[in-house]
């Protein structure tokens, strides 16, 4: 039997008072990889923030039934500001603050720790950079590292693949099926062709959330689920991308 | 040059010596800050919304400074708050509590009866007039600040750079902004004595623009930024004596004129480097 590891509970939540995501749940136990599509503007970055303790929900509850987890974040790059004198090895090491006031520097088994991350991320040869010298892909693998320095029990990613080339977005994919053996996985994008090709399940949001329990989705299903998308051709299999939305 | 030196034998110039030091210190940590968290703006509105705090006590009779550090402190913090809450744009609300500062300044100096304070001295500051309290006043902030950074060093940065994902991680971030906001403005009132409303800003910003010449670590930014800030107060200092100059507009003028140089000797090298490479 599955460990529940996050519970949404019939969430409404939004900005300045106006709702964006209105009476959602969702489940999330350990080892699923759940799939976030939805329309820009429809609510999946708002369920994101929901479920990290960011944003207070107008109504609901998120709960974690089985006890305290813990959460790896891969934010937008474009939150990231790149300008920000800190180096790649101070990145993936800020992971590892928790809630004390005074840390002294990593110890023995935290720098091997760091160490081990960015060796596996390729980044060792640039632990001492600047993030403002990397390229796209080497600043998503510093913010990759810094997600799983702790060892999350979940792993969530809000669109990883804007911004980086094609051979990063290759790595990532894999990377993330490796992980997928140790910790569950949220992965927001709006590339839902690339969603249905490895994840376990897909969660539609548009203000309101319809789960699919399977990675296969038909143009009538998303119709039904009222995630409006457009067919369009790129990379080796035809697949869909989200269509404007007016929120 | 030897006439320079027989002014250490007076306690005016012994006083505007010390002050040069903390406050380059002071700035060089507090400015880091700004300039990584590309909050110049703000702290310009801080600066300018301090004149209503010194008006307002010239008004009721206190001490003007006193007045300064509550508009400052008041000033950002609602910044800081309506940064997080981002319920208005946040240049207009700089903008608004800038121009309002600046604004009631005036109208409480108008208003104070019999006495016009003399305004030059806050627009453009004197460190020469600086006196022993105002030494220890500005020592303490230093050490205050000193001791934050090297406790909070790394919930400090982070929360800078990440706040949303140093919540994440269990960290308590409106603590450490707000601290830090309270410091950077209590760091430009102090400041302000010494470099006046105008100019104090230029002293947190200049130096840790050198220096990004040179690093991009914030912990390298605030030691070198150090060093410029406080090699352009001194030789600032000697220029102001040497050519009878108002000391704070010389200190700008030649940390200015240092980024200059430093800047045109790195543009040199680059060129050189890409000849080279050629």
């Amino acid at each position: 039997m599955s460990k529940l590891l996050a519970n949404i509970e019939r969430v409404s939540a939004g900005y300045n008072g106006e709702t964006v995501l209105r009476n959602i749940s969702l489940k999330i136990h350990d080892h699923d990889f759940i799939g976030v599509i939805g329309p820009n503007g429809g609510g999946k970055t708002t369920m994101v923030k929901v479920l990290l303790g960011l944003l207070t929900p107008y109504k609901g509850k998120v709960s974690q039934p089985s006890g305290p987890i813990r959460i790896g974040y891969l934010p937008q790059a474009a939150q990231i500001d790149r300008s920000f004198p800190i180096t790649v090895q101070e990145l993936v090491e800020s992971g590892l603050q928790g809630r004390r006031f005074w840390r002294p520097g990593p110890g023995k088994a935290q720098k091997k720790q760091i160490a081990q991350i960015l060796h596996e991320t390729g980044l060792s040869a640039y632990a001492h950079r600047a993030i403002g010298e990397l390229s796209g892909g080497q600043l998503q693998r510093t913010l990759l590292g810094r997600a799983l320095i702790k060892e999350p029990n979940l792993l969530v990613l809000d669109e990883p693949n804007t911004y980086v080339d094609k051979t990063f977005e290759g790595e990532l994919y894999h990377w993330l099926q490796e992980l997928n053996k140790k910790m569950a996985i949220l992965l927001v994008s709006h590339d839902v062709g690339t969603i249905s090709s490895m994840v376990k399940t897909i969660a539609c949001v548009n203000q309101e959330l319809h789960y699919h329990p399977s990675n296969v989705l038909s143009a009538e299903l998303l119709k039904v689920y009222n995630c409006p998308i457009d067919v369009i051709a790129h990379g080796p299999v035809p697949h869909r991308v989200l269509g404007e939305h007016r929120h | 040059m030897p006439q320079f030196f027989d002014l250490f034998a007076y306690s005016f110039f012994q006083n505007a010596f010390a002050a040069s030091i903390l406050i380059s210190l002071l700035s060089a940590l507090i400015g880091t800050y700004i300039v990584a968290r590309k909050n110049v703006f703000i702290s310009g509105g801080i600066t300018h919304a301090s004149f209503g705090g010194i008006g307002l006590a010239y008004y009721l009779g206190l001490n003007p400074f006193l007045g300064a550090a509550v508009f400052a402190v008041l000033t950002g913090t609602s910044i800081e708050w309506i940064t997080n809450k981002g319920k208005m744009r946040e240049d207009s609300a700089i903008a608004i509590l800038w121009s309002l500062g600046m604004a009631l300044g005036i109208i409480f100096v108008f208003l104070t009866p019999g006495y016009a304070p003399n305004l030059m001295s806050f627009l453009f500051g004197s460190i020469l007039s600086v006196g022993r309290s105002d030494v220890l006043l500005i020592g303490g902030l230093t050490l205050l600040t000193a001791l934050f950074f090297l406790l909070a060093y790394r919930p400090i940065i982070y929360t800078a750079f990440d706040p949303e994902f140093s919540s994440i991680n269990g960290i308590k971030v409106a603590f450490y902004r707000y601290s830090m906001a309270v410091l950077v403005a209590l760091a430009i009132v102090v400041s302000i004595r010494a470099m006046g409303i105008i100019l104090v800003l230029s002293l947190f910003t200049i130096p840790q623009t050198t220096a990004l010449l040179y690093t991009h670590s914030f912990k390298r930014i605030v030691a070198l930024a150090a060093i410029f800030a406080l090699s352009g107060a001194l030789i600032g200092l000697y220029v102001a004596y040497a050519m009878n100059i108002p000391s704070g507009a010389a200190i700008i003028f030649v940390l200015t004129l240092q980024y200059l140089l430093l800047k045109g000797i790195d543009l040199l090298h680059r060129q050189r480097r890409r000849n080279t490479a050629d």
